[in-house]
Order: C-alpha cells, then structure tokens, then sequence
C-alpha cells in the first residue's frame, strides 16, 4: 500500500513532459516508467566511445587498484561506525566527476559497520594490520548488542553444531544479510520530502491498531525508515545535492538515484548490496533531455560511465575467510537490464545498451554485476549486443524474464545472483544454504559427521549393508532431510528477527512499500554430487568402506551410471526429486514475519569450500573435492555438450526454487563456431533454446582453457580478465589459487 | 513388415557452429573408407567398434533435442566416420529428422557419394562436402583414396539442387598450394549450389585418439597453419566469388 501525497510545486519542473497520472498520486515507479519509456528495437550503433573525461576519471581511481590488491585493503576508517552521514564528504577527482558520492572521505578507503558483529570488523581489521579502535570496541562490545550477539543468545546447540559441522553453512549470523534492493529510482523521481510524507502517511495508517508486537515493530521501522530519509537528505546537501526535491534533469537523476544507493551502503554492509533495475528508468530522462538537445548521446553515456565508475569502487570490510568464501571482493551491485513488459512491449532501451557499453569504455569488470532479463522476444538488436558483449567479456549473466514476469511482475530485479523481487515491493530473508551432498552421507551413518565421527542429527541407525540399497538410503535420506528442514528454517528464522532488532536496513526498507512481501530464501548446495551419488547407489553397485568405528569414510562403485548434465532422466530426475522434496520439507515450518518459502540452487563459489568439508561420495568425488557450483553438473561428467548440460538443469522445476537455479557455462570461442562473426548469432540461439526450454539462469563464459592456465602464471598480465562464477562475475586473478585450480577444472564446452 | 534399420554409431553430442548452421544434434557412425593422414576422430574408423544401435533409438534421442536446436537455428548432422558407408540407416535417420521438421545435414567426404540415392539426398537439407585435395596424387596420398568419386557427387549435388557447404582442411605442406587452392576454388565456383566454403585450420587435437589406439599419429610433426596461410587460403576462395570463412 501507498498513501496519497499532494503534488507540490516543485514537481512541476521536475515532471515536465511526463505522461501519466496514477504515479503522481502514488509512490509507483513502475506506472511512471510504463508511462513514459521508449523501447529501443536497433542496434548498437549509436553507442560512443569513453570521452577523455571518463578516461581521466577511471584512469584517477585504477592507480589505486594495485596497491589495493597487494595489500588487500587500501585504507580504512577503524574509529568511525558507518552512517548514512557519518563521513565526510570524498571524491576521485573533484574537477571532473560527474556523479558524485564515496562511502567515506576518500575512494576505496574501507567503513566499519559493527552492528552485523563486532568480532567481524575486529577480525577484519587485524588480518589487515590495523588495530581496533579501544572506544568502538567499548560502545559495540558493552553498551550496544549487536546482530551477532542477539543470534548466538538464541541458536540452540542443535544449530551451533549443525553450523560448526558445516550442513548449514554460509549463514549470515556474523554479517549483514543484504539480498534487499531499496528502490533508489524513488529519490530521483520523488525527491526525499515526498518520500518521507508518504511513509509518514503509511505509518499513520496503523494508529488505530492496536499496540501488538507486530504492530508496534512496524511503527517502529517506519520511524527509522523516515530518520534515513532524513539523514540522506543530510549526506546528499554534504556533496550539494538537494534531494528533498525530484530531479530535474537526468544528470540530476543519475545523481539521485546514486545517493539513494550510497545511503545505503553507508549504512549496510549486506552480502548483497544490489541496485536493481535502472536503465530504463533513466533512460527516460536521459532521452528527455538528449530530445531537448542539453545533452548529446556523449554526454548520456558519460553519465552513465560515471555512475558505474562508482558502482565500481564501492568496499566492504570483510575478513580474508569471507573472500576466501565468496572469491576476491564480492559487493553485488546487480542491476537487471532488459526483459518484456506486462504489455508486450520490450523494456529495453537505449540506456539498457549504455550500461553494457561501459564494459567497453571502461573495460571488463565484475562489478556491477550486469544481468540481462532474457527473453526469446527481446529485439534482436539487443540480443546480439548481448551475445557479443558475453563473448567480448565474459561479463554478463542472464536470467529468464519468462520466468521471473508472471511471478513477481515486469519490475522485478535481481538480487544478488539469481534472487528475483518485484522492486520496492519484495524482499527477502538471505538464507543461505545446506550441504546436501553431507547430509546424504548422514544418511548412510545415521547421523553422525563423516569427517569428525561426531553424532550431529539425532541418532538414527546407520546402514550397515555392505552395499548401499537405494530404497534403504532414500528412506535414511528422507529422514535426514526432515531434519536439516526443520533445522534450517528455525535457524534462520533467529537470524533474521535479531537482524530486524539489531542491524535492521533503514534506508533500503525506507524504499520499500508498507507492507513488504517477505520471502524466507533457503538454498541447496552439493545437489549434483547428491544427485549422481543416488544414481550411482541405483543403477551401479556401491560397496561401502568403513573405519574401525562403523563409520563409511569411502565408497567403491562397480559399474556404470548416468550422471546428471547429460539430459538423461534416469540421473537427471533424481535431481529434480531432491529439489521438489527439500522445498517442501522447508515449507512444513513456519517462518518469521510469516516470509514466504523460497529457495535457491546456487553456492556463488563456496561449492570449493563445502567441498572441502565434505567426505568422500558414492558418485566417486573424493572427499575434500570442490562440489559442481550452484546447479551445474559434476566438472567433466557432462559430456554431450552445452545444450545437454543446460537441457539436464532446465528440468528443476522454478516453481520449487523460486530464489533461482544458476548455471555456470563456459565455452571456447570455437564452441560458438569456426567463424568469429557467427559466434553472436549462435549465443544468442543457445539462450533462446534454454531459456524456451524453461532454463533459469545462465552464466556465459567465453574462454579458452590456455588463458586461464596463462592468468594463473602471469597475473600481473590479466588485471582485468573477468569470469563468471556463480552468479556473479569475479577478476580471475583475485581468486584463490584452490578456486583458479576449480575454474579450469570444469567443463569447457569446445569442439574437436 | 520390413526389417529394423539398424546401423552402427559411435556416438552422439551437441555442437554449434562447427557442424552446419546453429546448435546442432551430431550423430557420429562407425567406418570410414578413407585413411585422412590428419584425421581427428581415428576412433571411428572401424564400424565393428561401432554400436549397434535402431533408428528408432537414434530418433529418441533427438526427440530430447527438438525444441532446443529447433530454437536454437540448428538441426541435426550425420558425420563420423563416413555416413554414406551406412546409407541405409543414414537415409533412415535423415529422413525421419526431415519428417519431423528438423533441418538436416550430412557431413561426408563424398568418396562414397554413389551410394546416396535420391531419397536421401531429397531428405538432405544441407551436405557438408569435405574436398580434402584436389591434386588427385595428393588427395590419394592424403586419405587413400581417389578424389573423383567426391567430384563427381559434387557436380550430382549441384545438378539436384542441394545446399552445399565446400569443406576444406589446410594442412601446412599437404593441401596449401596456391596452384591447387587455385583449381578448387575454381571448381567450386562453378556449383551454383555452394552456399560457402569453410576453410579449416588443422589441428592436433585429436592426436590423443592416436596414442590411446597405439597408432601413431602420421602428422605429428607438421605445423598447424599460421593465421596468414589462412588468410591467403581464404582470400584465394573469396577471389572466385565465394562466400567464405
């Protein structure tokens, strides 16, 4: 629900030219863009070049890079918390910035943010040579709680162990949550005042309720939310900006919305901190103005040049085991490009190409992680933009909009990978994921831990048959998930209440309608390796070695069996059974603010990691090995080829993942054909098939196996050479040497 | 009731690109006539290490596949070996694959090109022809075999009207003089069925077979070709007229 404001005066300015009249009356962004965006059916021709300002800019912040990467850090404020005004204003180059705006005083110098966990930002901090500040210290460890705190008084042990043992892993208990897109469009098509007396407004609303702890949470929330309104409208007057007003022109609206989003990464430090879908908003004003002649097609890919120049170099401070976890330096700055309106018409536009462009002016990059809304039914023009920029780059994932359109709606964006929401409408509870390849192997020893031997499930009888029966083991299996459900679900539902209590995202929930739908986002990881491992126990024959103690520490399979990643449903099945039976086990329990289940088949690149905790399975992966990322098939066991691969993934029902199904392809340049100038056209074939097949998500790599082998050897030669991972893009030299040995390691789909 | 065609197959995979226009089901038979001193694919010399395998279980499998080549501008290719060694059940497989919509390809040096009948090249949307010489000593020392037969299905194709994609490898010292790049270019220049021509770069990837089969690899030493032969090679076709990459 939104409340009705009064048009002010000063919209009229701001609003000249605009079409349509529900989004005057109501905070409705998507009304405005519908009402007022031109789709775009050419090609890229019309693109320019970096201009020698973008260059100079780009090339200011670059010579940071180097440094930065040595020494992992470059700089950080260890006595400052982090607010929304808390620093003083900074800038790369003040002469020639367009889009202005720095967490801090200065680019790539790192905040504090002690309200996830204090123990976080002190870890952080020494592994980076710097000493924790003795008053933070103080306030955070005797004064203020922090999210940390609240959830470890709640966890049970159940929860400790099944955390320490490493069955539910990746949680965000220590650290921001993130997986929320505040919808920044609002700052610029608004201006804060009109924000704040809407939410004032919905706050209104709940007065004659009576106090319930619901209810007085939400009053609460709303407070805070319009408290950060405030404080933006504060931090933006610090760079000049005056935001309480709408934006005027588009380099005004590129700047508000940027300060909508600095606002909130002053504030959280969430895993994800994701931006959402802003091209073709801002196309509108970027035409408006480009038709009033005040700025030429330069100057519009200028702007957006220098927005992403920004969405580049924004930090967190994190521990060297989180970017061990999440590979190199991970913020999640997704912006969703493209996709189809209720109506039909394409969402792309001109500026939908301006952001891709930027991969070119301002070279290959991570961040933002640019992910295109496919559908077989975008213009061509811009699929082939696409398909190029992928081969070029390596940069681009894709995500079905023929998915994603009739369950959230045709302003949906990503969050984070593969996490998809209707903007400023939905949210969700970040819930990582659990290791299903371990919990197969609880099966087989009733419950206790294949590495440490310890009882961690309650204790069931382990099988003892010297071979594996797969009726036995799908019955011990079945058991064993109720658990990890059960388990799971109130393990997340103690980190997100005492996240809401102690951490909770004033400024991103503050661009948000009152109330949000909330989705409680659980996830699988190891599904291929649990999935083969059953086909294995069926249709080979699986001997069982135990130690002294009864405890089945290896497997020797006699025979052949289908693997998953073949388009073979003997395997392929037992993977989609395993994603239909784990949601519904999840649905079975109840979820805080009653969020609606969800859940993700993605590991973003802590397949290496899970792993390594994990012993060896009955499909034949030694213990220790990295798991296949997110849905992908085993490294190597899909052998027929990109489309029996993708083919084998589309068949896991989006329905019963509706936080996302990711697949990480990588193809040499002569997997897409002899002739370089059909390679395009054959990509875009390929994400049309799986996308019409019911394909989700696809990660495109373009590579050569000997490239990747060269970086690794010679970093210092590939600064830029970026590779997508799982859901997200990462600088191949920033990963760890165990996850480059991971990388090379899949299957490259080539030709002989 | 007729017999079951059956026919042997090595195996099957997705490709794009390489194998006709698209993504593209590649069904890979058993047996080939010719002994190609470069070939990459050894393992599917000999139709006895072949699967036996119905043309309904072939058609089984490319059901899996329909929608995705389908969309994807692609179709299904018979290469192997050398399809035309089976051309009861590579007809068979064409035939159903047209019948159900799909294009089709055949992938074939032409050696054995007699042994196409009409039928199935009527079911034959497009033949990738492979013209590995066209000196005819070099083209015997090369495969083994002799060059009209493929020549004379060339000219056969162009008179029935089938699309025609001209197949060559360049291989450095064997199938890169000028003089005979000359004379084929020239020949193909004058099918009016060609659609283009697909020079190809050898390469070694498939020198692995050889060692896993213990036999060696007779162009283990020679070069792969520099990207200017390539370039030169290519403009020689594109000097006739044709349509080349």
């Amino acid at each position: 629900m939104t409340a009705t404001v009064t048009v002010g005066d000063r919209a009229t300015e701001a609003w000249r030219g605009f079409a349509g009249t529900r989004w005057r009356e109501l905070i409705d962004v998507r009304d405005f863009i519908q009402a007022n965006y031109t789709p775009y059916e050419g090609d890229a021709s019309f693109l320019t070049g970096a201009t020698a300002r973008t260059r100079a800019v780009w090339e200011r912040v670059g010579a940071l890079f180097p440094e930065e990467r040595a020494r992992g850090i470059l700089d950080v404020d260890t006595a400052t918390p982090s607010t929304i005004t808390s620093h003083e204003p900074g800038w790369i180059d003040r002469d020639r910035e367009l889009v202005v705006g720095l967490q801090t005083d200065a680019p790539l110098k790192r905040a504090i943010m002690p309200n996830g966990g204090l123990r976080m930002v002190e870890n952080s901090l020494k592994a980076y040579g710097y000493e924790a500040d003795p008053f933070v210290t103080k306030v955070f460890g005797t004064y203020r709680k922090t999210h940390n705190d609240g959830v470890f008084d709640a966890y049970t042990p159940t929860m400790r162990t099944a955390r320490k043992v490493g069955i539910i892993t990746g949680l965000p208990d220590a650290y921001g949550r993130g997986r929320i897109i505040g919808d920044y469009r609002r700052v610029a098509l608004y201006g804060t005042d009109r924000l704040i007396e809407a939410k004032r407004a919905e706050k209104a609303l709940l007065d004659g309720r009576p106090s319930s702890e619901h209810v007085i949470r939400d009053r609460e929330e709303l407070a805070e939310q319009v408290k950060a309104l405030g404080e933006l409208t504060r931090m933006a007057a610090t760079y000049g900006c005056d935001v309480s007003r709408p934006a005027v022109t588009a380099h005004e609206a590129v700047q508000w919305l940027y300060l909508g989003y600095l606002a909130a990464v002053k504030e959280q430090n969430g895993a994800a901190m994701s931006l959402g879908r802003t091209s073709t908003f801002l196309d509108v004003y970027l035409r408006r103005d480009l038709d009033a002649g005040t700025i030429d097609e330069s100057r519009a890919q200028e702007l957006i040049d220098d927005f992403v120049i920004k969405l580049r170099i924004v930090r967190f401070l994190r521990t060297p085991e989180y970017d061990a976890l999440f590979s190199g330096d991970p913020t999640w700055v997704t912006e969703s490009i493209g996709g189809v309106g209720d109506d039909g018409r394409t969402l792309v536009t001109r500026t939908s190409f301006r952001f891709l462009q930027t991969l070119y002016n301002l070279g290959p990059a991570p961040e933002p992680n640019l992910t295109v809304l496919w559908s077989p039914r975008l213009p061509a023009g811009f699929k082939e933009f696409c398909a190029q920029v992928s081969i070029d780059t390596s940069a681009v994932q894709y995500e079905s909009d023929e998915l994603i359109r009739p369950r959230n709606g045709d302003d949906a964006a990503i969050a984070c990978c593969v996490s998809a929401m209707a903007v400023g409408k939905e949210m969700q509870f970040f819930g990582a994921r659990v290791n299903l390849a371990k919990a197969l192997l609880y099966a087989v020893n009733g419950g206790r831990d294949e590495m440490t031997g310890d009882q961690v499930t309650p204790g069931t009888p382990a099988l003892t048959g010297e071979y594996l029966d797969f009726e036995e083991l799908s019955a011990a299996y079945d058991r064993v998930l109720d658990w990890l459900a059960r388990t799971y679900v109130n393990t997340l539902n103690v980190i997100h209440y005492m996240h809401d209590k102690y951490a909770y995202e004033r400024l991103e929930m503050a661009l948000h309608d009152h109330p949000v739908h909330r989705f409680m986002a659980c996830g699988v990881a190891g599904l291929s390796v649990a999935a083969d491992s059953l086909s294995a126990v069926r249709y080979a024959r699986v001997k069982v070695i135990r130690d002294a103690t009864g405890l089945a520490v290896d497997f020797v399979t006699e025979g052949e069996f289908p693997a998953y990643g073949n388009n073979d449903d003997r395997a392929d099945s037992l993977a989609v059974g395993l994603v239909e039976s784990f949601m519904a086990k999840v649905r079975r329990h109840p979820t805080y603010r009653d969020a609606e289940h969800t859940q993700s088949v993605l590991t973003i690149t802590s397949n290496v990691v899970y792993g390594k905790h994990t012993g060896n399975t009955p499909d034949g992966r030694r213990a220790g090995q990295p798991f296949a990322p997110g849905a992908n098939p085993m490294n190597g066991r899909d052998r027929h080829g990109v489309a029996a691969s993708a083919l084998s993934v589309a068949k896991l029902p989006y329905e019963q993942a509706r936080d996302g199904i990711s697949l990480t392809t990588t193809i040499t340049p002569e997997g897409l054909g002899h002739a370089p100038q059909e390679r395009a056209g054959h990509l875009v074939g390929i994400l049309d098939a799986y996308m019409s097949s019911g394909g989700f998500h696809m990660n495109v790599n373009v590579l050569n196996r000997e490239v990747l082998e060269d970086a690794m050897e010679h970093p210092e030669k590939y600064p830029e050479l970026t590779i997508r991972v799982s859901g997200y893009a990462v600088n191949f030299v920033r990963l760890t040497r165990e996850q480059q040995l991971d990388v090379i390691s899949r299957t490259f789909h080539g030709t002989l | 009731m007729t017999a079951v065609t059956t026919g042997r197959i090595h195996s099957w995979d997705l490709s794009t690109g390489v194998d006709g226009p698209g993504t593209r089901f590649v069904l890979f038979v058993s047996g080939c006539p010719l002994r190609c001193l470069y070939c990459a694919n050894p393992d599917t010399w000999h139709m006895r290490d072949g699967r036996e395998t119905t043309v309904d279980e072939v058609m089984a499998e490319i059901e899996k596949y329909r929608a995705f080549i389908t969309t994807a501008g692609g179709g299904v290719t018979i290469t192997g070996g050398e399809p035309l060694l089976q051309p009861a059940f590579t007809g068979e497989v064409l035939r159903r694959c047209k019948e159900a919509g799909l294009h089709t390809a055949l992938d074939t040096s032409g050696f054995l090109g007699a042994r196409a009948t009409d039928e199935l090249l009527a079911a034959t949307d497009l033949v990738l022809l492979d013209i590995k010489a066209f000196d005819v000593g070099t083209y015997r020392k090369l495969t083994g075999g002799r060059l009209a037969p493929t020549l004379n299905f060339a000219t056969r194709l162009d008179r029935l009207g089938v699309p025609m994609w001209i197949r060559h490898v360049l291989v450095p010292g064997w199938t890169d003089d000028p003089s005979a790049i000359d004379a084929l270019a020239g020949f193909v220049a004058g099918l009016e069925a060609v659609e283009r021509v697909d020079v190809l770069p050898f390469h070694k990837l498939g020198a692995a077979k050889y060692g896993a089969l213990e036999i060696p690899f007779p162009l283990k030493d020679t070069p792969t070709p520099e990207p200017e032969l390539v370039e030169r090679v290519r403009d020689q076709f594109r000097g006739q007229g044709l349509k080349v990459y």
